[in-house]
């Protein structure tokens, strides 16, 4: 075991998927013009004023049940002052002593089997800043408040993680949650959900934490682990050197995974905050948490539970289908057609499926074969018109939009021979083919079965219904 | 015009003895006769005289909305659509508002015409006038006075009668005070009852938006336009308005008006004392009770505002940093460069003070003494009159401890500047309604009666006043006429 321990904290900011911005009416679509989504308030002209955006407020409140966490009665928007040109009105409003969402707790399944319960300190309301943008005009740095004022929930796990690992286990938990829930689109491209790390190490068996840094702006899930994994192994070196850390921000620089200090933290920006007196406390009612919670889905530790409780699914197929919800549905609604087929579903969801999903790079939402006909071709299979091998090669003619499975099991002629009188028939040709090979049987080689079965299917070119002939077969060739 | 009331002026339209064109040109010369009062800081004269034709319109075709053809002035802090708002300040010197405040709507809405801007402390921040970047407005009543602030050029123009009403704002007296020393009547709402939407903050948490005029009751027909709730204004509440002018005919008789003992302290001069105890005993013939009380945590208000109001200013004001609008210095050197001069350039000495001490006040270290110790002094004041409020229906006392004073008088003294709001910060502190009323003269000068109403009790003061007006005249005493 290691002298040191990590310890890691995360601050993830998911952008809520609101219409629009968290204080004024303006949209957060992504990729338009630069500065035309941005109104009067957004501008932060002279005299403009926030108004909250009503529905943020409910997918805080969503996020906030679903972690079992404590939900105020009346949170504070507090004001954070600091000068930035992207930062219109000189201030940032988010909140502070009093945040909407408080004390929860997210179960985090590892790779190696264990789960941790990792709490969650708090999940506050803030608005985005806009951007600079340093590379579009020659020796000026222009300003996009496209993006000032989206709505964000920044999520803050207390220090309790201690590996790279165990951070991005638990980040794409949050993530696979706050999509879940539809309270996030979940895109890391966009910015849609990113991370800060605050990463220390200590002696291990120490209580006392260690000095730590904060790894800013971090948008994927490996450049999380490399730079956590990086950090960690700097400030063990330092330490083991006799140097110590310096309290500081630092960025990520993914072309040479590692990470470098952006401003040192040592005078620390005073960003003054205090209650801003525009804005009302935010009012939650216990109407309106029981709102959302009627609303709530069923969330994803509670389904895979029941994946494996109910269904009697094996633990890897549960998590797998849970990892997000649209898989979950997809298979939800397979489920639907044929109740008794848990694991048939499960099997093709989790493979020829995403197989075929991964290969053309579509989400499952956006799959070219509809849970409805995909759970139409596997009754088919059940039904014993087609093989469990059929049916995979009518699955890529499904997904290459030659129509539904039955359509293409009769144009391709891929029923099976289920007709007994037919497949009997066939089997005595091929007996009366090979005599030697019959009498070698009767002798005791019991391996020639497989040759019998080969050659009958060769005869009925590939369609027999093969559990049909086995029986068939064992029984003509007892005599 | 010089002296009509609204209702009459209204009249007077609907029987067609004047039109609206007539009314708004005669006060455009009137402004511009007045130039040397300094009252405004932008005319609007051709938007004004087509609305006063449209407004002539309405009025002929029978449909015309209550304030129809009726001028008057925006202090310049209330953005107007198309039209420049300084906040009267160098650094919004050529600012031009793509839409409008709540306020400049609803009174456009109600036919009212708006002539121009008038002239104020820059971005509120004053008692005087005198930090205005257009240079002071002066005291119709002595030129060589100050009309109190920071609304003076609305005080100035009202009391010059040059326009009926005046929208003012109030965020620690700035409509009471130059009120009381124009002469003219002056109402602060509560808070929450006027938007604050299109309205240049200086300290949100403080700043009303009201209106001065010459009588209770105009200032009744102007504020029932710009009363009520405003969803652009997440401070605005949703709490029943009443019908104002209505409202007005009810009496005097059995309404206790408290006598605050502090309000009549040391700085309050003896002839201000007097003016505002003989009003009083006018209202008591009315048929008021005059009832002795107290507000124990008086002087604790004006420390308090001067930590609350320039914490929220210092904060309100970052915006103004020359990247998106407003002044921005030559030929910035660098980011640091543009802040710093843009900022030094564009603000002046008194708005400087307050953004400093309010930086001072919300640091790390500081916050606890000055800014959290300031809003636990608000919750006890406020409380005060909560407890007085369960005695009485009214409380009184003199809007200023003085006067009009000399321009230069005090601007070298900012904490005496200070001392001027000692009777009107409190009230903002609290969130309450109040409104200052002619109590007559102190030498040649008018003197101010501040009366305090319960939160959303604005009907109870403007019928208060309009009661002492209909049996008295100090609010027809005018600057020529000085008795």
């Amino acid at each position: 075991m290691s002298a040191w321990q990590p310890v890691i904290g995360l601050e993830i900011h998911a952008q809520l998927s609101t219409a629009s911005k968290l204080f004024s009416g303006a949209s957060i679509a992504y990729g338009a013009e630069p500065n035309t989504q941005a109104s009067a308030v957004d501008v932060a002209l002279p005299g403009t004023l926030p108004v909250p955006n009503r529905a943020a407020r409910g997918k805080a409140i969503a996020f906030g049940l679903a972690i079992d966490a404590q939900i105020a009665a009346h949170s504070i928007f507090a004001r954070k002052n600091y000068f930035y040109p992207d930062l219109p009105k000189g201030y940032q409003i988010s909140q502070y002593e009093l945040p909407i969402v408080s004390a929860g707790t997210l179960p985090v399944r590892l790779d190696d089997g264990r789960t941790l319960k990792v709490e969650i300190q708090r999940a506050h309301l803030e608005e985005d800043a806009g951007k600079s943008l340093h590379d579009v005009f020659h020796s000026a740095t222009g300003i996009d408040l496209n993006r000032a004022g989206t709505p964000l929930l920044e999520i803050v796990s207390a220090p309790v993680l201690h590996s790279a690992a165990e951070a991005v286990a638990y980040m794409r938990t949050v993530h696979t949650l706050v999509r879940w829930l539809g309270i996030c689109d979940g895109n890391m491209q966009e910015g849609s959900f990113r991370c800060d790390a605050n990463v220390s190490v200590r002696p291990a068996g120490s209580e006392k934490l260690g000095t730590r840094t904060e790894i800013k702006n971090v948008n994927s899930f490996r450049f999380v682990e490399k730079a956590i994994e990086y950090e960690i192994e700097r400030q063990i070196r330092a330490l083991e050197n006799g140097e110590s850390i310096r309290q500081e921000t630092r960025l990520y620089d993914a072309a040479h995974h590692r990470t470098r200090p952006m401003r040192s933290k040592e005078d620390a920006d005073d960003y003054r905050y205090f209650p801003d007196p525009d804005l009302p406390p935010l009012a939650v009612s216990a109407d309106d948490i029981a709102r959302v919670r009627a609303q709530l889905p069923e969330l994803p530790e509670a389904r895979r539970a029941r994946y494996v409780d109910a269904l009697g699914l094996p633990e890897a197929d549960a998590t797998q289908l849970c990892v997000d919800k649209a898989t979950a549905e997809y298979f939800e609604a397979m489920l639907a057609a044929m109740p008794n087929e848990a694991k048939l579903c499960a099997n093709w969801v989790l493979g020829e499926l995403a197989a075929a999903l991964n290969a053309a790079a579509l989400p499952v939402e956006q799959s070219r074969v509809s849970a409805a006909a995909l759970a139409a071709l596997l009754a088919r299979v059940r039904e014993g018109v087609i093989s469990g091998k059929t049916a995979k090669d009518v699955f890529g003619a499904m997904w290459a939009g030659e129509g539904d499975a039955d359509t293409i099991i009769a144009a391709r002629g891929l029923r099976q021979i289920s007709d007994s009188g037919a497949l009997a028939a066939a089997i005595d040709a091929v007996l009366a083919e090979f005599p030697k090979q019959v009498a070698d049987y009767r002798g005791g080689n019991d391996k020639l079965l497989q040759f019998f079965v080969g050659q009958t299917m060769k005869r009925t070119r590939g369609q027999a219904n093969p559990q049909q002939l086995n029986a068939l077969l064992v029984e003509k060739l007892k005599g | 015009m010089a002296t009509t009331s609204i209702a009459q002026l209204a009249q007077d339209l609907r029987a067609r003895r004047v039109s609206a064109a007539e009314l708004v040109q005669s006060a455009l010369a009137a402004a511009q006769a007045g130039a040397a009062l300094n009252a405004f800081i932008s005319l609007d004269t051709e938007r004004a005289m087509l609305r006063a034709r449209s407004a002539d319109a309405a009025l002929a075709a029978g449909n015309a909305p209550a304030l129809a053809g009726i001028p008057f002035v925006h202090k310049d802090i209330f953005c107007t659509n198309g039209l420049r708002t300084t906040c009267g300040s160098r650094m919004l010197e050529q600012f031009v508002p793509p839409y409008d405040a709540t306020v400049v709507e609803r009174l456009d809405a109600a036919g009212a015409v708006a002539l121009g801007k008038a002239n104020m402390d820059e971005f509120a921040m004053g008692s005087s006038n005198e930090n205005s970047a257009f240079g002071p407005a002066r005291n119709p009543w002595d030129p060589e006075r100050v009309p109190g602030g920071s609304s003076g050029g609305s005080a100035a123009a009202v009391a010059a009668g040059i326009v009926p009403f005046a929208t003012g704002t109030d965020t620690g007296g700035s409509i009471r005070q130059p009120a009381a020393f124009c002469g003219v009547t002056g109402m602060k709402p509560s808070y929450g009852r006027v938007s604050r939407y299109g309205m240049i903050a200086y300290a949100s948490s403080l700043d009303c938006a009201g209106v001065l005029a010459r009588s209770a009751q105009d200032c009744a027909h102007a504020f029932a336009a710009i009363a009520g709730h405003d969803p652009r204004d997440a401070t605005s509440v949703d709490v029943g308005t009443s019908d104002y002018v209505a409202a007005l005919s009810t009496t005097l008789k059995g309404i206790r008006i408290g006598v605050a003992r502090e309000y009549f302290g040391a700085g309050v001069e003896d002839g201000v004392g007097a003016a505002v105890r003989a009003a009083l005993r006018e209202m008591e013939k009315l048929g008021a009770t005059l009832v002795d009380v107290s507000l124990p945590h008086a002087s604790l208000a004006i420390p308090a505002y001067y930590v609350i109001a320039p914490a929220e200013a210092s904060s309100n004001l970052a915006r103004y940093d020359g990247v998106r609008y407003g002044h921005r210095c030559a030929d910035p050197k660098s980011l640091e460069d543009l802040y710093t001069r843009s900022r030094s350039e564009g603000f002046g000495a008194e708005v400087q003070r307050r953004i400093l001490v309010g930086t001072y006040a919300l640091s790390a270290g500081y916050y606890d003494a000055y800014y959290l110790r300031a809003q636990r002094a608000r919750r006890v004041i406020a409380d005060d009159f909560g407890a007085a409020f369960e005695h009485v229906d009214l409380i009184a006392g003199p809007t200023a401890p003085t006067v009009a004073f000399k321009l230069g008088e005090k601007s070298a003294d900012p904490l005496a500047m200070y001392a001027a709001d000692v009777n009107t910060v409190a009230v903002n502190l609290a969130g309450l309604p109040a409104i200052s009323l002619p109590a007559g003269l102190s030498g040649r000068l008018p003197v101010g009666l501040q009366l305090i109403a319960p939160a959303f009790a604005e009907a109870r003061l403007l019928a208060a006043g309009h009661q002492l007006q209909q049996s008295t005249d100090f609010h027809t005493y005018t600057p020529g006429a000085a008795a």
